[in-house]
């Protein structure tokens, strides 16, 4: 007892020395005196005050562009959780690997040719420090232009930092376009020429558009050149992305035709089931996360402090959205359908994704609400009246939805922000708020992203199916893409049933020992 | 010897098992199957279009016994199992010609016990 009383009385005189000696070390636990002049002068050695401001302004814009960049890169896997399990066993791992790999094509082929016909001309974005070097736009008449010229490969002048952050961030934007049709295209598209889709959508279509609304091409400058409001405007990019994505998925799945059994020779509707409820829901929940970084990081600027307006706009639409679709279902077919409920929290994100930062918080919340609805509707339209098989209802999630968001921003708008935007001087105000110019404006980019995506979408598969056909084999298909087309077994351990048991398919190539 | 193959529902497997091991009747393999006879099958909506269900899952469980056991299998299962409404499930038995145990070779009666 005494040699434990001894020890413990050691130990207690050790931790007060100890304890007493701290302040000794001299460090700064407040925060409140690290990092003033000294950092200045460790940092900004013989710059001016305004060198060090601009510098570090530039900096903060960057490291927010870098985050929103990242948040809009993970909604790949929500995109891959939402179409895998909305799709049936035996093509999961056909389903997320389109999804998957498509991020990489596009990456691949947005780099070469993409970015360069998107961005070559959109120099003078400020908040990153004016990316001078994307200088070049091909105008067929002044101020009409068309595409971008300059940045292929990002090499030359415009291996430059300011250029390589616009393009991580436009990148991650683009490759959500081109996973979009993954989903109203699953489970019957032959892999091989799903590889060459996604070189096109990320080299040739989603940029030209994309130039027109964002790379300083003639949908922007509508409004310098016909005085409407501030020419087409989609923030975030419910056209550039979700309508793109959204009507190239229903050329697609037009061209490609529906799965077999979707529909009885009457033209009724067969429900197929999606085989994993839990992971499409977690898909949306990545998506909705990622959004941040979708809608607030497109301000390409932290020093822009209508992120926060931005922010609440789209988590509110989203809610919304969810909800109306919810109650909506529940009322017409009697459960709240979690599918539906899971494209209703979509279908707002989608639809807000223009509007952001430009409406308040109770425009947010109708325009969210509206787009819960306005999916169910489409989705019922899509497969009753168009007859077209959309197995995740992404050409309603982000077709339908995407289309009401730009339309929406010429309403809602509010004249709160937006002053300066597409070189027009004045705030961006939408029809409730006098400005008629705006809505018309966003009428004609609203018509321009449907007829242009779907006339290049529409021709392109029907020349790919001409020349190497785009549909699965009828056997591929019945008996579940997995092992035919990749090979694998999404779920090698438990035992699948193909929709039509008297057709067995034999391995296609024999393994040599 | 007989064999006797009770198909029934999943939430009474535990119960059954347990009484069965009561009696000494050792020794079932259980499969999950889908089936009807009496009873009908479901319709939902699922996106705006119905979806039928006609065939539900039920727990099929196979055992053999000596002739002497099989009554007491029988109505140990069905009392078990049993709950008054349509979809209870049957049970089904048929003549065994041989059993063979694979460690030891031992064959007919010895087997099974």
């Amino acid at each position: 007892m005494w040699k434990r009383l001894s020890v413990l009385l050691l130990l207690a005189v050790i931790m007060s020395l100890a304890v007493s000696a701290m302040p000794a070390f001299a460090g700064d636990p407040s925060g409140l005196k690290t990092g003033g002049k000294d950092a200045y002068d460790a940092l900004y050695a013989g710059k001016s005050v305004k060198d060090a401001i601009g510098h570090t302004a530039v900096a903060l814009n960057f490291v927010w562009v870098f985050l929103a960049a990242i948040l809009v890169f993970f909604m790949q896997a929500g995109f891959a959780l939402v179409e895998t399990g909305f799709c049936r066993a035996k093509n999961a791992a056909h389903v997320i690997m389109t999804n998957f790999v498509i991020f990489a094509i596009g990456a691949l082929a947005y780099w070469a040719v993409g970015f360069g016909l998107m961005f070559g001309g959109a120099h003078g974005i400020a908040s990153l420090g004016g990316v001078a070097p994307l200088d070049g736009l091909f105008e067929v008449v002044k101020g009409w232009g068309i595409f971008g010229t300059k940045g292929f490969f990002l090499v030359g002048g415009a291996y430059d930092v300011g250029v390589f952050i616009l393009f991580l961030f436009q990148m991650v934007f683009m490759d959500t376009a081109a996973t979009i049709p993954t989903g109203a295209m699953a489970e019957r598209w032959k892999f091989s020429a799903f590889c060459v889709y996604g070189v096109f959508i990320a080299a040739i279509l989603y940029p030209i558009y994309g130039n027109w609304v964002w790379g300083g091409g003639w949908l922007a400058k509508l409004g310098s050149n016909l005085g409407l409001g501030n020419g087409y405007i989609d923030w975030a990019g419910s056209s550039v992305i979700h309508g793109v994505g959204g009507i190239t998925a229903l050329a697609g799945a037009l061209v490609l035709g529906p799965r077999i059994g979707k529909f009885n020779k009457d033209g009724s509707p067969n429900a197929m089931p999606g085989h994993h409820l839990p992971m499409a829901m977690l898909g949306t929940i990545i998506l909705a996360f990622g959004w941040f970084g979708f809608n607030a990081g497109s301000s390409l600027a932290a020093t822009d402090l209508r992120i926060s307006v931005i922010a609440v706009n789209t988590i509110l639409a989203g809610a919304a959205g969810a909800i109306t679709a919810m109650l909506y279902v529940w009322r017409r077919f009697g459960k709240p359908d979690p599918s539906m409920t899971a494209n209703g929290m979509l279908a707002g994100l989608v639809a807000i994704t223009a509007p952001c930062a430009f409406v308040g918080s109770v425009s947010a919340v109708i325009i969210g609400g509206i787009a819960g609805v306005l999916v169910v509707l489409s989705v019922l339209f899509v497969e009753r009246v168009l007859k077209v098989d959309d197995p995740v209802g992404a050409i309603s999630v982000h077709g339908a939805c995407g289309i009401w968001g730009v339309v929406s921003l010429g309403i809602f708008a509010d004249g709160t922000y937006g002053a300066g935007y597409n070189g027009v001087r004045t705030a961006v105000k939408g029809l409730l708020f006098g400005g008629t110019q705006q809505f018309y404006a966003q009428l004609i980019g609203a018509a321009t992203a449907i007829v242009y995506t779907f006339a290049v979408a529409y021709v392109f598969f029907k020349v790919l199916d001409r020349v190497m056909g785009i549909r699965s084999a009828r056997e591929d298909e019945l008996v579940g893409l997995d092992i035919p087309e990749m090979g694998v077994l999404a779920y090698p351990e438990f035992e699948y049933r193909g929709a039509d048991d008297d057709f067995q398919r034999q391995p296609s190539r024999e393994i040599a020992e | 010897m007989k064999k006797v193959e009770a198909i029934f529902r999943h939430i009474m497997l535990d119960d059954v098992k347990l009484a069965l091991d009561k009696i000494g009747a050792k020794g079932m393999t259980v499969t999950d199957v889908k089936g009807a006879g009496k009873q009908r099958g479901y319709t939902e909506v699922y996106r705006g279009s119905k979806l039928t269900i006609s065939l539900r899952p039920k727990v099929k469980v196979e055992l053999v016994v000596s002739d002497d056991l099989v009554e007491e299998v029988i109505s140990t299962i069905a009392g078990t199992a049993r709950t008054g409404e349509i979809g209870d499930g049957k049970i089904f038995i048929s003549d065994i010609t041989e059993a063979v145990a694979i460690r030891t070779g031992v064959r007919g009666e010895p087997a099974i016990n």
